[in-house]
């Protein structure tokens, strides 16, 4: 039934009854299946890949890559203070990695502003963190497995044998 | 100025105005092309690029990069256990095309006779006549577009010098099982006959395991096998094939070979060659996402009527439009002006194939998806 993930991470769209006829099999089986996922959390969400370069608006914001340093809890280890910052809504993404720091948090903002007053405001300030370096995110080529480009034009002929 | 009259009587594709049609028109969903829509593995793509970047910009052995014919001489050990030398048993070709043209010249004296099954591939019959050979067809529409021993033993005479077998087939997507082949291969040993093997769908096989023919009990000496990276790798564009066989056919091709091509262009060979190292796991995804698409695509396509059985191999489906009343051509042309769905009419394959069409599912399922609620939409209205 993995199939069922390869489908769905290409497709979020796809139909049970679809996929059962892709798979042969019944779209209760499917719908089940797809339920299952859902319920253990293999299956988190479903959403569209927005490539924002394309929607020139003001609110399109600002991504910051924030490497943070941090001095583990008694007891908690990482876990608790990793918890503090995500829990903040400006975190869209936060991972414990093994290097030279320790979280990977991801931040959006509207503006540079935004970003930096969280940074300077909220994210340092906090007692367990030793130290954060900041990256501004420039451009993004690809997100999720997707390439970034405006639509890509068809470059087969379009009749052969 | 008069040209051949060899080449003036060669019979033009009579759909030749449909497929300029088609290519003149926008907004086209086309399901229509022989090609995948998938874009050859980076890693691949990169192999070639790399190649540039090094300076490969040479000629190469007439047979094709040792590298490469190492590789293929591997490949094909490993994954069917076949034999072929990389010394004098493999030679590089341009594509699948090429080698099929060279083996036809190398093995047909004026007035050979070659059989073809039907439908086949466009260019078997001219590129045979070409050669200075008659092509002989067998219409298998009866036979669920299978060649049957009773058939071809029926169609042998003195004359017949061997057959072009290509399973899975392009255009019913057809493919034989172990035992069916090896019936056939009694009656061409019998008769001592060539089998010219296109297997270039091979690694599209879906419900069973793809037997090549030299594979079959005392098959391989009569046997020259084509295969290529067109469709297993999505590598059309790059034009590299491959033909093994028979050491004496062999070196009869790569002489033609030598004095009409030369060489592979040496980036599409060193790109080839990654393809053996790195394609393994994309074929494997490509493969995964057309059955996926064939089992939709076959089941749609009998709910809105358009009776058709599954097929076994490659990317085509070949429904039967006898209901309609309409003909190949006229079906064809109608959804196209109507729903701007493009489809190849199965007359393109022989005339046998009356009253089907080709449909490809080398399309994204969006598209499919899109295409078969126009085709139903037209179905409907006519």
């Amino acid at each position: 039934m993995e199939e069922i993930l390869e489908i769905l991470e290409k497709d979020g769209r796809a139909t049970p009854e679809e996929i059962a006829k892709m798979l042969k099999k019944k779209p209760q089986e499917i719908k089940s299946a797809i339920k299952k996922y859902e319920k253990e959390g293999v299956i988190l969400k479903y959403k569209a890949v927005v490539n924002r370069d394309l929607v020139r608006n003001e609110d399109a914001g600002l991504r910051a890559l924030i490497e943070v340093n941090i001095i583990p809890q008694k007891d908690a280890g990482f876990d608790k203070i990793a918890e503090r910052i995500y829990s903040f809504p400006e975190v869209s993404s936060c991972y414990l990695i093994s290097g030279t720091y320790d979280l990977l948090v991801i931040v959006e903002g509207k503006n540079i502003h935004t970003v930096s007053s969280f940074v300077a405001e909220k994210l340092s300030c906090l007692e367990n963190v030793r130290g954060t370096t900041t990256h501004f995110l420039l451009k993004k080529y690809k997100e999720d497995g997707v390439i970034l480009k405006h639509k890509e034009e068809n470059k087969r002929i379009a009749i052969s044998y | 100025m008069k040209i051949s009259k060899k080449v003036d009587q060669m019979q033009p594709s009579g759909i030749r105005a449909f497929f300029d049609l088609v290519l003149g028109m926008k907004d086209v969903i086309s399901l229509g092309v022989g090609e995948p829509d998938f874009v050859t593995p980076w890693a691949i793509r990169e192999a070639g690029i790399y190649s540039l970047e090094q300076g490969f910009t040479s000629y190469t052995s007439n047979k094709g990069l040792y590298k490469l014919r190492l590789g293929l001489h591997r490949y094909l050990k490993s994954k069917y256990d076949l034999d072929y030398s990389p010394d004098d048993e493999i030679l590089i070709t341009v594509g699948v095309s090429e080698g099929l043209d060279l083996v036809l010249r190398t093995l047909i004296n004026p007035g050979d006779k070659i059989i073809i099954p039907e439908p086949c591939y466009v260019s078997y019959g001219p590129v045979t006549e070409l050669a200075g050979g008659s092509a002989v067809y067998i219409d298998t529409t009866k036979d669920n577009f299978k060649l049957t021993p009773e058939k071809l033993e029926k169609a042998i005479d003195k004359k017949t010098k061997g057959i072009i077998l290509n399973y899975p087939t392009n255009p019913t997507g057809v493919s034989y099982r172990k035992k069916e082949l090896e019936a056939l291969s009694k009656v061409i040993l019998k008769h001592n006959l060539i089998c010219i093997s296109d297997e270039v769908y091979g690694d599209l096989t879906y419900d069973f395991e793809h037997t090549p023919f030299p594979t079959l009990p005392g098959s391989k000496k009569n046997t020259v096998y084509f295969n290529g990276f067109s469709k297993s790798f999505a590598m059309t564009g790059w034009r590299v094939g491959f033909a093994c066989g028979p050491k004496d056919i062999i070196a009869g091709m790569t002489k033609i070979h030598q004095y009409t091509i030369m060489c592979v262009p040496i980036t599409s060979q060193m790109a080839a060659a990654e393809a053996l190292v790195s394609g393994k796991k994309p074929v494997e995804e490509m493969k995964r996402e057309y059955r996926r698409r064939r089992e939709l695509v076959v089941d749609e396509l009998n709910q809105i009527g358009l009776v058709c059985n599954k097929p076994q191999g490659a990317f085509y489906v070949f429904p039967s439009i006898k209901k309609t009343g309409l003909q190949s051509l006229e079906f064809s042309q109608k959804l196209l002006k109507e729903e701007k769905v493009a489809v190849v009419p199965g007359t393109a394959f022989g005339q046998c194939a009356e009253g089907y069409i080709r449909i490809s599912y080398a399309s994204s399922l969006e598209n499919l998806k899109e295409a078969l609620r126009r085709i139903s939409n037209f179905l409907n209205k006519s």
